[in-house]
């Protein structure tokens, strides 16, 4: 499965942030660590602002805050601000659409929407952060990884 | 916002073996989130977890020594060792855990699957499964937080018209 360029940033910006929950952290860092221009990454961090997800402070010594709750925001609640819903894609002006065949195909292409959707609508911040960690100790379970 | 789990203390929360007295408790709680009253079911599963081949088999409750909490059990959670179903390995698989409504977030769900993962390896087995509902948010969020993700096999069904 691949996400937009738009739909990374913003779950590893929303990592960064929730990994330092009592920090500002700035674009400038960010955007260094993930190699994207500070441009691209403010833009996405206006979005995540928008929906409520992230806090900005502005001028010396600012920077960003996580403003969500780690244990509630999931990965598709961040991928649907800035990826097109698989419904857009399957509607009326959908080729076959009307058909036996379209119908078919519609069957099996859902339910590898529900897998997904259940997959990334059941991982949430926190578990993210977990994984994180898990790969930081290069794959054994870590004892602690989030602060609640 | 933030929401802060908080965890009992340790002297108030007890992890053991379901014992027969339990099982009106069971048969409540399951009733209380499902909807549905099995008692049959559940006498069943006590007869069969609860009492026979202990080695592999693991029905523990989570019960409360702290007088806030309302009597009975806030909790259970059950599984066993399977060995060689669908081509796999003997693996230790949970089929149930629920958690009284009013005691969830103090880390009881997680006491009982490290209880009963420490079951599981104790019964010499390395890998742990389970199944949930794709609807079934709650379960989901809570074993991916526990650091499960998605096994090799997928659940096909059809319809027996």
């Amino acid at each position: 499965m691949k996400l937009q360029v738009a739909s990374r940033l913003a779950i590893f910006a929303l990592l960064e942030l929730a990994a330092r929950r009592d920090q500002q952290v700035s674009v400038s860092e960010i955007s260094e660590k993930y190699g994207v221009s500070t441009h691209h990454l403010a833009k996405v961090m206006h979005a995540l602002g928008r929906a409520g997800l992230v806090h900005s402070v502005r001028g010396a010594g600012g920077g960003c805050q996580f403003n969500g709750n780690a244990r509630r925001v999931t990965l598709l609640h961040v991928i649907e601000l800035f990826e097109k819903s698989e419904a857009e894609d399957s509607g009326k002006d959908a080729l076959g659409h009307g058909t036996n065949e379209g119908r078919a195909l519609r069957e099996v292409l859902g339910e590898i929407d529900g897998i997904v959707e259940a997959t990334l609508g059941s991982i949430t911040i926190a578990t993210m952060l977990k994984l994180v960690d898990r790969h930081r100790n290069g794959g054994r379970r870590s004892a602690v990884a989030i602060q609640r | 916002m933030t929401e802060t789990a908080t965890k009992p203390a340790a002297h108030t929360l007890a992890i053991r073996r379901v014992r027969r007295a339990d099982i009106a408790d069971v048969i409540a709680l399951d009733e209380r989130i499902t909807g549905l009253a099995k008692p049959d079911y559940w006498h069943d599963v006590f007869t069969r977890y609860g009492e026979r081949r202990l080695g592999e088999r693991f029905f523990l409750v989570a019960e409360s020594s702290d007088p806030r909490d309302d009597e009975g059990i806030l909790g259970f959670i059950v599984g066993e060792v399977r060995a060689w179903e669908f081509g796999s390995a003997p693996c230790g698989w949970v089929f149930a855990l629920s958690v009284r409504p009013g005691a969830r977030l103090r880390g009881i769900g997680q006491m009982l699957l490290e209880a009963i993962s420490a079951e599981f390896r104790k019964a010499n087995v390395t890998k742990m499964r389970t199944m949930v509902a794709r609807d079934n948010r709650l379960h989901l969020l809570f074993f991916r937080g526990e650091g499960m993700m998605a096994g090799p096999y997928i659940q096909l069904e059809k319809e027996l018209d």
